[in-house]
């Protein structure tokens, strides 16, 4: 299993060298920094001064060399546009997107799970027909038409709901919160629904059909002969086998929720990191750009580790140590 | 003699479906005493599996029992709701399957599955509960039960599972056990093993069995009693001696003719020329006739034979006796 764990960590570093090497190629092969640093009136002497300070004189893998070791310390460069730490823009748009994260990844988990169950076990249940109908729409609509949808009902003409922004944030230590105030709680709800809608509908899509196919196993067919109550039989015994094919989904796709940020953040105007990409590609503001590639890709490669050691702590059959190799 | 353990009167199982109802157990009425083994053989889709999950309630939808009485130590329990039944299920009614692989829970050890399903039925302790468990995997020989005990099912081999899958279903005490197929899946060399020790628990603990198998040779071993099922019926029952030697039903001699009981090796049941009719399109009177070499124009109408309306043995209008069963036909 160690053996195993160190494989994944090394192939996980390779996944990263590589997606590095495109961010940073990016500094090379898309628009001139120094064109867009520089206004029409500059001098060569300016230019060079430039190119010196921003490291672009040098050769190519000295470049990439130095790119990764910064980034491996959280130094991704200065922004082209506003001429701070990418890092400092980042940790302060960071809590926005993190808080957005968190909210609709709980919901979609919370929500798509409960009603997968739900609809799996009364299978022929007049409710569950009726949910699994309305989640179609879920899966099919666009999440910027989702997010417009929300915004004309609830903020315009009901007026209960914010249509864009975070409200008031708290400030604590380097992180600004808008879980302390009500305007703040108001304002996560439509963007939260909007990000998760999508993620909730497909893990309870997902739910709903593996929990069927346990349900038809004999093992539960067998649980039921031992005179098992019902609820044991469907959640001790259905559920946590219907959860070893979900987790690879679903930890993608909560992945998935912070990387499909950018629309919604941009449908709300939430000041977070995805906001901060669009942007950023709008004035080619390469450090910034690449730094939202790594955090992305690290996180993905992150979640996906999680992943397959979350694998090992549910099914015994993969733990295959000393004892019975 | 002592009340039956088991007594299931007139079953009717019927499945509606387009193209009308159908019956897969249709009028089958037999007792189980305490400490009996009944055989039930027949040919796939004769029933059996229906009747053994009628009598522990576990008909798929759209299965239904239509009429007819399941009488648990002289309880009713056909009628009973899924709750109620639920109580039975496990404390009164073990059930073991015919596949050792598929019916243990993966993710947790068989010592949770067992002590989840004592504390269900006999209210005791966790740590009674544990002993019983360790108890309960020692009685049907699982060696180093007390270290096995945390083990996962992917750990043991088909045979060793198929003891614990027992282990489960008689650890609440039943007083009845249904198993069906219970040595289908496994090899050859362990068959005989799990047949001995449901003989073996069946003789100590005065159980009732209701074993299902397509082996007649485990049935000439083990079964007190044998009922041999066609579409739905009892074409015969009776002591498993008096069946095998002299059996009265067509069917049953046609199950028997070949069937080389004391040699070892195949042991399957014969083959009868041609096959049991799908359930709609069962032919009028005797299921059988158009298969039974000894039809005559009776076998043919309404309605056919039933085990009451003939000798009580065999659901025949014309019962063979042993010098025609030996002279053979066909
Ligand atoms: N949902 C259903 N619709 C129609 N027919 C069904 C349905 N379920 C079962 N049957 C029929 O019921 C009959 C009885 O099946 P059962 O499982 O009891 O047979 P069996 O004697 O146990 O056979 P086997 O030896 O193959 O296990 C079969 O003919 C089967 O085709
Ligand atoms: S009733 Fe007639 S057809 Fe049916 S088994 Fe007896 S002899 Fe054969
Ligand atoms: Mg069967």
């Amino acid at each position: 299993m160690i053996a195993y764990v160190i494989r994944r960590v090394f192939q996980s570093f390779v996944v990263l060298l590589v997606v590095g090497l495109v961010a940073f190629s990016m500094f090379r092969f898309v628009g001139d920094p120094i064109d867009n640093m520089l206004g029409q009136e500059r001098t060569q002497a300016d230019v060079e001064r430039l190119r010196t300070t921003l490291g672009l004189d040098q050769p190519f893998p000295v470049q990439y060399a130095k790119f990764l070791a910064n980034a491996a310390q959280g130094n991704f460069g200065v922004s082209y546009r506003q001429g701070r730490p990418v890092a400092t823009i980042i940790s302060e748009r960071a809590p926005a997107t993190l808080e957005l994260a968190l909210v609709s990844g709980t919901l979609a988990l919370v929500v798509g799970i409960g009603l997968g169950v739900f609809t799996a076990i009364r299978r022929n249940g007049v409710a569950s027909n009726v949910i699994m109908t309305t989640s179609l729409i879920g899966v099919s609509l666009p999440t910027f038409l989702i997010g417009i949808l929300l915004i004309y009902v609830f903020s315009v003409s009901l007026g209960w709901l914010p249509s864009f922004g975070r409200g008031e944030t708290t400030q604590i230590g380097g992180w600004s919160t808008g879980f302390l105030t009500a305007s703040g709680l108001k304002a996560l709800i439509l963007p939260s629904i909007t990000l998760g809608l999508y993620q909730m509908t497909l893990i309870m899509r997902l739910v709903r059909s593996e929990m069927l196919e346990v349900l038809r196993q004999d093992y539960i067919r067998f649980a039921r002969a031992r005179g098992l109550r019902e609820r044991s039989v469907n959640f001790r015994h259905a559920l946590k086998n219907t959860m070893v094919p979900v987790i690879t989904v679903v930890g993608l796709q909560l992945g998935a929720i912070i990387a499909f940020a950018i629309i919604t953040e941009t449908v709300f105007q939430w000041p977070g990191v995805g906001l901060l990409f669009i942007n950023a590609i709008q004035f080619v503001d390469i450090p910034v750009m690449a730094a939202y590639l790594m955090l992305i890709s690290v996180m993905f490669v992150g979640i996906n580790l999680i992943v397959d050691l979350l694998y090992f702590a549910i099914d015994p059959r993969l733990r295959i140590d000393g004892r019975h190799a | 003699m002592s009340q039956p353990v088991l007594s299931v009167r007139d079953l009717i199982v019927e499945i509606p479906t387009r193209h009308g109802l159908l019956k897969p157990v249709d009028g089958v009425s037999y007792d189980i005493s305490p400490g009996e083994i009944l055989g039930v053989v027949g040919e796939s889709g004769a029933g059996k599996s229906m009747t053994g999950n009628a009598v522990i309630g576990l008909l798929d939808r759209p299965a239904r029992i239509a009429s007819g009485g399941i009488y648990l130590n002289g309880e009713r329990i056909d009628n009973l709701s899924l709750a109620q039944l639920r109580r039975y299920r496990g404390k009164q009614i073990g059930m073991v399957f015919q596949d050792p692989l598929t019916s243990l829970n993966p993710l947790l050890p068989i010592g949770d599955q067992l002590t989840e399903t004592i504390q269900e039925h006999l209210g005791v302790s966790g740590g009674e509960a544990h002993n019983r468990a360790v108890a309960a995997l020692d009685e049907v020989g699982i060696p180093a039960a007390k270290e096995r005990i945390g083990s996962y099912p992917h750990e043991f081999s088909g045979g060793m599972r198929q003891r614990v899958v027992i282990a489960l279903a008689l650890c609440a005490e039943p007083s009845l056990l249904i198993a069906d197929e219970p040595t289908t899946a496994l090899d050859v060399s362990v068959q005989a093993q799990i047949t001995s020790l449901l003989k073996r628990l069946c003789r100590e603990r005065g159980m009732a069995v209701m074993l299902v198998t397509h082996d007649m040779g485990v049935i000439a071993e083990t079964a007190d009693r044998v009922a041999v099922m066609y579409a739905g019926k009892l074409a015969e029952l009776g002591p498993v001696r008096e069946v095998i030697t002299s059996p009265r039903h067509p069917y049953t001699d046609g199950l028997m003719g070949s069937t080389p009981l004391a040699s070892k090796g195949k042991r399957r049941l014969h083959q009868i020329p041609g096959n049991m009719p799908r359930l709609g399109q069962l032919p009028d009177g005797c299921a059988f006739h158009p298969r039974c070499p000894y039809t005559q124009d009776r076998c043919k109408a309404d309605p056919g034979p039933r085990l009451k309306t003939c000798d009580g043995r065999a659901a025949c209008w014309f019962p063979l006796d042993g010098a025609q069963a030996a002279k053979g036909v066909a």
